[in-house]
């Protein structure tokens, strides 16, 4: 598979290799260092790359296996102290501010996930894959699929409800 | 779309058994401005999934990886390492050799001036023999 070629199929998908590997290292610099690492060995697998189905599929679990060893390596610990890089659009100042706080809030929620509710959630309600993919992606079966999905969104619900009725924003 | 609906759907929802199409008109329902007050609370949530999508890898695809580099730098250590270490041992052998000459020849000079101090003594010796050999022959 030639340059051109190889770019044209992992471009569609490379944010969301991307978007998969902050949720699960929560730093922006640790998901890029990841994602960089995930395309090397893409490209460096490109001679057989034809005989995969999906690619996509393919290169997700890559990430998600890749980013869940280097959590088991790094103790967690460590990674989680750096993660001060929301991302904020320009809106007035006051809607910014309460847009932001909310966002903020949401990702501390989804920090404190545990890592397969995390996934499930990032692949699901972020990306939109369909249940069959979720299953390929994650070795799972559609059950414990929609047993975790339900649990991860219950427990964000949770988390949400509890906010609410604090007041804080 | 009518509240019961959306507070429907907002039940499968947690319960894992909508469709992707119908998690769409959900967060559809809450990007809007009017969002009924009881449901207020899940706004956050339902935004937050769609904004995380617009989060971009914004590096540079790594085709030309390091690796290579790594790969031909610790090739070309390994022939400049092994080359000197040949020629290293070339030169140590060369010098060596140069050693061994310089004692043998210093060897060889001991001895031949040794031999010259005996042939001096041999031609006190020869000188005997003329002498007997006159004897001899005025016999």
């Amino acid at each position: 598979m030639k340059q051109a070629e190889f770019l044209n199929v992992v471009m569609p998908f490379k944010d969301k290799l991307y978007r998969l590997a902050k949720r699960l290292l929560v730093s922006k610099e640790e998901a890029e260092d990841a994602t960089q690492e995930i395309l090397l060995k893409l490209w460096s697998k490109n001679e057989t790359m034809g005989e995969y189905k999906n690619v996509e599929a393919f290169a997700m679990t890559m990430t998600k296996n890749f980013c869940l060893d280097r959590l088991k390596s790094k103790q967690a610990g460590n990674l989680k102290l750096v993660h001060s890089n929301y991302t904020d659009e320009n809106t007035s100042l006051q809607k910014q501010l309460e847009v932001e706080d909310s966002i903020n809030w949401m990702e501390k929620i989804m920090e404190e996930l545990p890592e397969q509710q995390k996934m499930v959630l990032q692949l699901r309600d972020v990306e939109q894959y369909d249940f069959e993919e979720i299953c390929e992606l994650l070795d799972m079966k559609p059950t414990a699929v929609r047993v975790t999905l339900s649990r991860a969104r219950k427990a964000v619900r949770q988390e949400l409800i509890k906010k609410h009725n604090y007041g804080i924003g | 779309m009518e509240l019961g609906n959306i507070e429907k759907l907002l039940e499968k929802y947690f319960e894992a058994t909508t469709t992707v199409e119908e998690e769409k008109m959900l967060r559809e329902y809450f990007s809007q401005e009017d969002v009924a007050t009881h449901l207020e609370q899940y706004r956050p949530m339902f935004n937050y999934f769609s904004m995380a999508k617009e989060e971009r890898y914004t590096k540079q695809v790594p085709l030309k990886p390091r690796k290579d580099f790594y790969k031909w730098v610790s090739i070309a250590a390994v022939a400049v390492l092994s080359f000197g270490i040949y020629f290293g041992n070339e030169y140590r052998e060369r010098k060596q050799a140069e050693y061994a000459y310089n004692e043998t020849k210093k060897a060889f000079e001991l001895l031949a001036e040794n031999f010259g101090k005996g042939t001096e003594k041999v031609a006190y010796l020869q000188e005997f023999e003329a002498a007997k050999q006159k004897i001899y022959n005025n016999n």
